[in-house]
């Protein structure tokens, strides 16, 4: 396999080593040192190899740890935060919801339907390992487009990898988000987030305590699939499909690089089709199984810790386990049931082979857990037993007192009196040892690289790129862009279960997707779980920080338009090579700004994942975080309005900018500018973060009084509002064109003042479609008394979306004083082209 | 979350009717299953595709999901496992049997409902509502509910083209043994079959998910039609055995 062919164990611990060895596992020469002085002697072959995959980009966040600190995290119904396998939020009632996102995007350029269904597999497995029942399932795909073979394998296969993988495990895959831009033709995004549901004393966590338990490997057999997957394949780039050349790339503090260069094996030998043996191949069926085991064994208190292997696979699993309990542990490499003839021990240590957990159990409870285990026909096997810390051997430096070969580590946990917990890999559980480290040392010790940034200067005003600067636009040029914005997305998700538990109220394809808060073994109550999946790399290439402020501000309130008060945030950063002093700014930028915007909305990150390396031939992805929101309801009798209209209702636009402050048009950065003229520069209009939250209060209330009842209690519905839908992604017109789409109806808006009016991306505004004009009146009023502008529309009705511009403006070729259409299209039309862009 | 049945024993309640919800490993729509039974005062039980008896049952759902992983094709597998033998015997004494979804797959399989399921025509999986309609009322599924009335019942299957040969074919026309057709065909299926039911109608499969539709909140309530008709059936059945016991 790439990266470690070629490359023998090496017996005993005192011969130095050749360099190339470490430097073919990914391992940097300062980072080899760093394991010498951890140690205190040489590093054998495993040992490097389990160093390798823990100390990888992937697996120990070393170039973004330092950054992430600065998100908010902590908040009164944060139950676990970042660190664990998922977050955890108190819904009330005793009621926990866990969440994670996740990337899967390298394996998915290599092999797109094997790399998207094992994302899905493994973020259910993040899920599940806290006791908790996955429920929803959602994904942010990013794509290059459609215009060549190879993208259609890639978006078909990812999309069938989702479908087929997240159907048959029984996990509703409930919405998400797809869009396009060629930079990602090479590498694309695949991130899946997973929401789980669960009885907070069920909760339990991933440590191996207790002195003397055992730890048991459930489920699939392990093979040499996916070795190396995090190291070879999820923290390098791509070349485009030639091998790459060996130019050392500087890092750090010029010392430091990430492997590169002819060592280098996967990367150097064969190109990115030669990566192929590190995606991992994915079991549903077995993970279903998995699932149900794990959450009986839960059920009945029988495990102490519980921890799924993913990335790193029985390493990760075992040092982390290990490490947060402060323990050590002996791990017998026979005892792994294996899949092929012949494995080595780094392989079974290092194996990325899907569908496994690793359980700690009492040696009371062990014939227990092997009963459960037979019901559900999964396997079982002790493949390791928990050890006390040991005093530190003389000359090795123990878990926490290194520093990485750039920028130092963090600390590590070791015994009161200095004594850590050794993970010792043996041949039979009292067998010869093979390896010996500190188990802490692999993830608490690993380096943390503090790397050069560079600014990217801000388009200029006024540029060839900015959209501010070209002519307007005629109505049919406006009608034509308004058709090639408004994309029909149920190609993809008619695709995916969406209604599996009988929670989905409001499923894929509008603002939020809104679910009962409820799964098997934990009975509805009443309440409901809001959800919006979002990125938006256009506002963040402009202005990475105000962009992903703006992202956030904006997934929040998809969460409020779906009647849920946000509560916590996950995120997926995706960006591209950290190597890049401008992806590391653009990276720290976008940090600061979610950090702002959660920190002003009071919404916590409560967990996240850092993707790196998402560049071809040489080129970086435009900077991509994407954010999960979650929102709670906590009545929830009636349907929400959502993405409609009804015939005769008023519409009115919402806007939290209340001031005469002049503001930018918000075409910098929109998808109309982007799409469909090609103008990337401009400049971005700022969000006030202050008057979006009152936005958000304002929008949570009006949907409230419709889903909970006017009295907040199951009454009546206040049966005012019709729709609502808020403004993004394609401005005011696309917004209008949604609403139409989804209800068949067609509206009458007038006085737009013209092209930058309908397509510009101003922040914090929403449409509401009221059913009546005393209803309009009694939401202008609530918005009103929130500091809000509300502005009358027009009408809801008729087979044709119409909008006019200014009165007094001249309609072509009937002389002066009647409006001019800026948009006239029958909804028909509209419904027709939104689906052209899909296949067939 | 109903638990599973220890399958020894009838509960004294015996007009409420008792229905084995069959659990394969890779079923997943057997709490939906069960809760909607529920809801409409049926009392369901998990019953393990291990156990061979299904004494004490009125009627058994096969509900929807990826038996065995639907390895090999869609119920290939699960036709071998043990419970099956009690299914084939409690069809055979008349018993009502629903298979949905996956569950149709599998009677298929097993033969107690001729044809098969393959591929949709757009060969992908198709999560969305369908427009049914009811033709023809001597199944337990539908009797009782009017010939041609119009029900909006979500599909969830990528497997749900059913066919069958010509004579076969001819042969459910003629025994009006189609129980429900699609308004307007969305995977290829022969005739616009959604659902049909065998010789006696006890035994009946169909693609769409009852289950599914029966809240209001979640877009539908149409699915209730059809499980209250099978539970009726059910439960008649049930008052039966108790007054001959």
């Amino acid at each position: 396999m790439p990266g470690f062919a070629g490359v023998g164990p090496v017996p005993g611990s005192v011969t130095a080593m050749d360099p190339r060895v470490h430097r073919a596992l990914g391992l940097t020469d300062d980072e080899e040192a760093t394991i010498r002085s951890i140690l205190g002697r040489e590093p054998n072959h495993l040992e490097l190899a389990m160093y390798a995959v823990m100390w990888s980009e992937h697996c120990s966040y070393k170039s973004s740890r330092l950054h992430l600190r600065r998100l908010p995290t902590t908040g009164e119904r944060v139950v676990v935060g970042p660190g664990e396998n998922a977050g955890v939020v108190d819904a009330g009632g005793g009621v926990g919801i866990a969440v994670r996102i996740e990337s899967h995007n390298h394996p998915s350029a290599i092999e797109p339907y094997q790399g998207a269904a094992t994302g899905v597999g493994g973020i259910l497995r993040d899920i599940f390992t806290m006791g908790a029942r996955p429920i929803a399932v959602m994904d942010a795909l990013y794509f290059g487009g459609w215009d060549e073979p190879r993208a259609r394998w890639l978006i078909e296969g990812v999309v069938s990898g989702i479908s087929g993988y997240g159907n048959s495990v029984g996990v509703p895959t409930v919405g998400g988000e797809v869009a396009f831009d060629a930079c990602y033709a090479g590498n694309p995004l695949v991130n899946v987030l997973c929401l789980g549901v669960l009885p907070l004393d069920r909760l339990v966590l991933g440590k191996a305590s207790g002195e003397g338990n055992l730890a048991v490997l459930l489920g699939s057999s392990t093979g040499r699939d996916g070795i190396g997957g995090v190291s070879v394949l999820a923290s390098a780039g791509f070349t485009g499909g030639s091998a790459r050349t060996g130019s050392a790339v500087d890092g750090g503090d010029g010392e430091a690089h990430v492997a590169d260069g002819p060592s280098s094996g996967a990367v150097a030998e064969g190109g990115d089709d030669a990566k192929r043996p590190s995606v991992q191949v994915g079991d549903p069926f077995e993970e279903k199984r998995l699932i149900e085991a794990c959450l009986a064994l839960l059920d009945a208190g029988l495990v102490v810790g519980i921890q799924d292997l993913g990335g790193a696979g029985l390493t990760c699993a075992t040092s982390e386990t290990a490490g947060r309990a402060g323990m050590g542990m002996d791990v017998d490499v026979d005892a792994v049931a294996r899949r092929q003839a012949g494995m080595e021990p780094f392989e079974v240590m290092t194996s990325e082979s899907q569908e496994r957990m690793l359980a700690i159990v009492t040696p009371q409870n062990l014939d227990d857990v092997l009963a459960v285990c037979a019901r559900w026909e999964v396997r079982a096997d002790v493949v390791g037993r928990v050890t006390r810390p040991v005093a530190v051997p003389a000359g090795g430096r123990g878990a926490g007192s290194t520093t990485g070969g750039a920028g130092g580590a963090d600390g590590g946990s070791s015994g009161p009196d200095g004594a850590a917990g050794r993970l010792k890999i043996r041949a039979g559980i009292d067998g010869p040892v093979l390896a010996d480290v500190p188990a802490a040392s692999l993830s608490e010790a690993a380096p943390l690289y503090d790397r050069p940034m560079r600014a990217v200067p801000p388009p200029t005003a006024g540029g060839a790129d900015d959209p501010d600067t070209v002519a307007a636009p005629d109505a049919s040029a406006m009608t034509r862009d308004i058709t090639q914005l408004v994309r029909d997305p149920a190609w993809v998700y008619r695709q995916y279960d969406h209604q599996l538990f009988l929670n989905t109220v409001v499923g894929p394809g509008g603002d939020a997707t809104v679910l009962k808060l409820a799964a098997p073994g934990v009975p509805w109550t009443g309440g409901g779980v809001v959800l919006s999946v979002d990125g938006n790399p256009r506002w963040c290439s402009l202005d990475p920080r105000a962009g992903t402020r703006a992202l956030v501000a904006e997934s929040a309130l998809n969460v409020a338009c779906g009647g849920g008060r946000p509560v916590a945030l996950v995120n997926c950063l995706n960006f591209g090579n950290p190597e890049h002093p401008e992806v590391m700014w653009q990276l720290s930028e976008s940090v600061d700004g979610m950090a702002e915007a959660c920190q002003a909305l009071e919404v916590p990150v409560v967990g996240g994942n850092v993707s790196l390396y998402n560049e071809s031939a040489g080129r970086d992805i435009l900077p991509t975080p994407v954010v999960g929101v979650v929102g709670l309801a906590d009545r929830l009798s009636s349907t929400p309005p959502g993405v409609s209209l009804v015939d005769g209702g008023v519409l009115l636009l919402i806007d939290a900018d209340s001031s005469d402050a002049p503001r930018p048009s918000g075409l910098g950065g929109s998808r109309w500018a982007v799409e469909c003229r090609g103008l990337t520069g401009g400049v971005l209009a700022p969000v006030d973060l202050d008057a979006h939250r009152r936005l958000l209060d304002v929008v949570v209330s009006l949907v409230t009084d419709e889903v909970a009842g006017a009295d907040g209690n199951g009454g009546a519905p206040a049966n005012r509002i019709a729709g609502i839908h808020d403004v993004s992604d394609g401005g005011l017109a696309v917004c209008l064109a949604e609403m139409s789409l989804r209800s068949g109806i067609g509206m009458h808006v007038r006085g737009v003042a013209g092209h930058a009016s309908l397509f510009g991306e101003l922040p914090s505004r929403v449409v509401v479609c009221a059913r009546s004009a005393t209803a309009a009146a009694e939401i202008a009023a609530r918005a009103n008394g929130a500091g809000m502008t509300v502005t009358e529309l027009g009408t809801a009705g008729g087979e044709r979306l119409v909008v006019d511009g200014p009165t007094g403006g001249s309609r072509a070729g009937s002389g002066g004083g009647l409006p001019a259409h800026l948009v006239d299209i029958a909804v028909g039309d509209l419904v027709i082209s939104s689906r052209a862009w899909w296949p067939a | 979350m109903p638990a599973f049945a220890d399958s020894n024993g009838r509960h004294a309640a015996a007009v409420t009717p008792r229905i084995a919800v069959i659990v394969f490993p890779g079923s997943n729509c057997e709490h939906d299953v069960a809760a909607a039974l529920g809801g409409l005062g049926g009392a369901a039980e998990l019953v393990w595709h291990r156990e061979r008896s299904l004494a004490g049952f009125d009627a058994v759902v096969l509900p929807g999901g990826f038996a065995h992983g639907d390895y090999l094709r869609p119920g290939a597998i699960a036709r071998f496992s043990p419970v099956m033998a009690a299914v084939a015997a409690v069809a055979a004494e008349g018993a009502p049997v629903l298979g949905i979804c996956n569950g149709f797959q599998v009677l298929t399989e097993a033969g107690l409902l001729p044809g098969a399921l393959q591929k949709n025509r757009g060969l992908t999986f198709l999560c969305t509502d369908a427009e049914l309609r009811v033709t023809s009322d001597r199944s337990v599924l539908t009797a009782g509910v009017a010939v041609g009335r119009a029900l909006t019942i979500p599909i969830n299957h990528f497997e749900g083209n059913y066919t069958c040969d010509a004579s076969t074919l001819a042969q459910l026309r003629d025994e009006d043994r189609i129980v429900l057709r699609y308004a307007e065909n969305p995977n290829g299926s022969v005739d616009d079959i959604a659902g049909i039911c065998n010789e006696a109608g006890n035994v009946v499969g169909l693609m769409p998910h009852p289950e599914r539709a029966c809240d209001p909140l979640l877009g539908s309530g149409d699915g209730a039609v059809l499980l209250a008709s099978f539970l009726a059936t059910a439960g008649a059945r049930a008052a039966s055995a108790d007054s001959a016991a």
